[in-house]
């Protein structure tokens, strides 16, 4: 009888682990379900019908503007807001009903939270592990994981901003969770302390938890994130895998290069598929849909022996579907 | 959860005491003005004179241990304030502590500290003392607890309706210091204009002035037990009133 896993190669210990978690991962239930809630302040719809899943051991981010609802979404799914409809369920608790089970569970990091100004890093994940019933993770280790060891006896008040974000992360481990919620990681970082932190989440990943973030930076999502959501005006647009959610909403593809060749113009409009071939002196743009596109001038150029000088693809990002979706850059 | 109790409480008054004003404002800086009224008051009026007597014997304490009391209240409001505003509060409930943890932490190192404070003061004021005056410290104590919870109530009150941290010493002084004035701290409600004395009929802090003046001459609970009912029903209102309009964030 043929198995799933029968191709696996013995000794693909990685290769065979992803799809044997694949395999069970089809029967379990969701590690978040949210159906339908609709959250109101006053007169406005914060949050309204959204609904969606997010399965085990992925990184899942909800994208979207500033204000697009983001935030309660997620204050809801972790128990800190109550939904005014809808129903949620997180590890198969009631995160409202059942919110102290809850946080033993989850960890947390909170947009644009502070902590005392005069508390010691060790003070912080020292507190923090206390408030947990469960035994702690290693603190010093987790300091040490995080870069924090050298800062274990400053101030909150004098960690630079990528500091006070590692040390909310570790406090959000503290507790050994099952599932870890960033809200807005790293808004305010310079790219480097960003990249530092993106390592990180991967790295919560490899241990085996779930990871929901929120973010409004497409390029955060793109790099970490194995699905995600795209919000906006408190609705639920599409959600996908970021590849799917372009391919899906942006086939657009395009190839510039530069060529000396006057006939290579004509060939490439000979390419099935292609839509258009503008060129301006000895720059070629072609453009058309589909994956297929950029191997089908690949093929073309050294079937046909085209001297090609430079050679590039642009290819759609998550910022072009939000752009497509909304009708406005994300950054509007 | 009493790990996490006191564990926030001890974090709590470690980092207060690391502010700058944090242990010498609350701590030395009223027990050196207690020693500088004391010596002053003492020495310029004659040790004779019936005024300065009472004053000295029953009124300064009484002072000095309200406005030991009101002062860490505004800190609490101040701090709590700063603690929303901060998003600290917010962060601290994200996790498996219960809400009134997370306040009751700061009352003890607020108590703890005014406890501290009020001990430094009996010992550098028993030099001002005739050495045999008898003050029931013990029921005094328990009348002061009363007061403070009483207090701490509409101080929690002020600190669930100002807007911004920033005004919250502010507001809290506004409103503490006044009340403390109409009270009968300073004069007796008696001998008050009638307007006053009908706004400090409905104020708690002149039952807390009243019980703790009483207590202090040696008066006995049972003569007192109106200003305790005064008290406990202010507490209940103010209480239940600041846990419907507290804000978390």
């Amino acid at each position: 009888m043929s198995h799933p896993l029968g191709h696996a190669r013995i000794g693909d210990v990685s290769f065979r682990s992803v799809q044997l978690h694949r395999f069970f991962q089809s029967f379990m239930q969701p590690v978040i379900q949210v159906s339908g809630i609709r959250k109101t302040y006053g007169q406005t719809v914060a949050v309204d019908e959204v609904s969606f899943e997010v399965n085990e051991g992925e990184i899942f981010g909800l994208i979207g503007p500033n204000g697009a609802g983001k935030t309660t979404t997620m204050e809801c799914i972790e128990g800190i807001r109550k939904p005014d409809r809808g129903t949620i369920s997180v590890l198969g608790l009631d995160p409202f009903r059942d919110v102290y089970k809850l946080q033993e569970r989850i960890g947390v990091q909170l947009q644009q939270a502070q902590l005392q100004k005069r508390i010691k890093v060790w003070e912080a994940v020292d507190l923090w592990a206390s408030l947990y019933k469960k035994r702690a993770v290693d603190a010093e280790r987790l300091l040490e994981q995080l870069g924090l060891a050298d800062k274990r006896n400053a101030w909150f008040m004098n960690l630079s901003g990528g500091q006070k974000q590692r040390l909310f992360i570790a406090l959000a481990l503290i507790n050994d969770p099952e599932v870890v919620f960033l809200d807005e990681l790293t808004t305010g970082l310079d790219p480097q302390a960003r990249r530092a932190i993106w390592d990180l989440v991967r790295l919560i990943r490899e241990r085996g938890k779930t990871v929901f973030l929120t973010t409004h930076l497409m390029e955060e999502a793109e790099r970490l994130c194995d699905r995600v959501a795209i919000i906006e005006h408190g609705k639920i647009i599409d959600v996908d895998t970021p590849e799917r959610l372009v391919s899906r909403h942006c086939p657009e593809r395009s190839v510039v290069l530069l060529t000396e060749d006057t006939n290579a113009a004509e060939r490439f409009r000979a390419i099935p598929g292609v839509e258009s071939v503008t060129s301006n002196e000895s720059r070629i743009t072609i453009s058309g849909r589909g994956d297929d596109l950029v191997s089908a001038v690949i093929h073309c150029i050294s079937e046909n022996h085209i001297r090609v000088t430079d050679f590039r693809t642009i290819l759609p990002n998550l910022e072009d579907v939000f752009l497509k979706l909304t009708g406005h850059s994300i950054r509007e | 959860m009493m790990r996490g109790l006191w564990k926030l409480s001890w974090i709590e008054i470690k980092v207060f005491l690391r502010e700058p004003m944090g242990a010498f404002g609350t701590i030395v800086f009223p027990v050196v003005i207690f020693v500088i009224l004391g010596r002053v008051v003492g020495r310029r009026i004659p040790a004779a004179s019936v005024a300065t007597n009472s004053f000295i014997q029953t009124g300064l304490p009484i002072i000095a241990s309200l406005f030991i009391v009101v002062g860490a209240v505004l800190s609490l409001v101040t701090i709590i304030s700063i603690y929303r505003e901060g998003g600290i509060l917010k962060r601290l409930r994200a996790t498996p502590l219960r809400p009134q943890t997370i306040l009751t932490a700061q009352v003890l190192v607020k108590l703890a500290l005014s406890a501290a404070t009020l001990l430094l003061m009996i010992l550098a004021g028993k030099k001002y003392y005739p050495a045999d005056l008898h003050v029931p410290l013990l029921s005094f104590t328990i009348a002061l607890l009363a007061g403070t919870l009483c207090i701490l109530s509409i101080g929690f009150l002020i600190a669930s309706i100002v807007p911004t941290a920033r005004f919250a010493q502010p507001i809290g002084a506004a409103i503490f210091y006044p009340m403390l004035a109409i009270s009968g701290l300073f004069v007796p409600v008696a001998s008050m204009p009638p307007v006053f004395r009908a706004v400090a009929h409905v104020l708690p802090t002149t039952y807390a002035v009243s019980l703790l003046g009483g207590i202090w001459k040696g008066d006995a609970w049972s003569a007192h037990l109106g200003d305790v009912a005064a008290l406990a029903v202010a507490f209940l209102v103010c209480t239940a009133l600041a846990a419907k309009v507290f804000r978390w964030e």
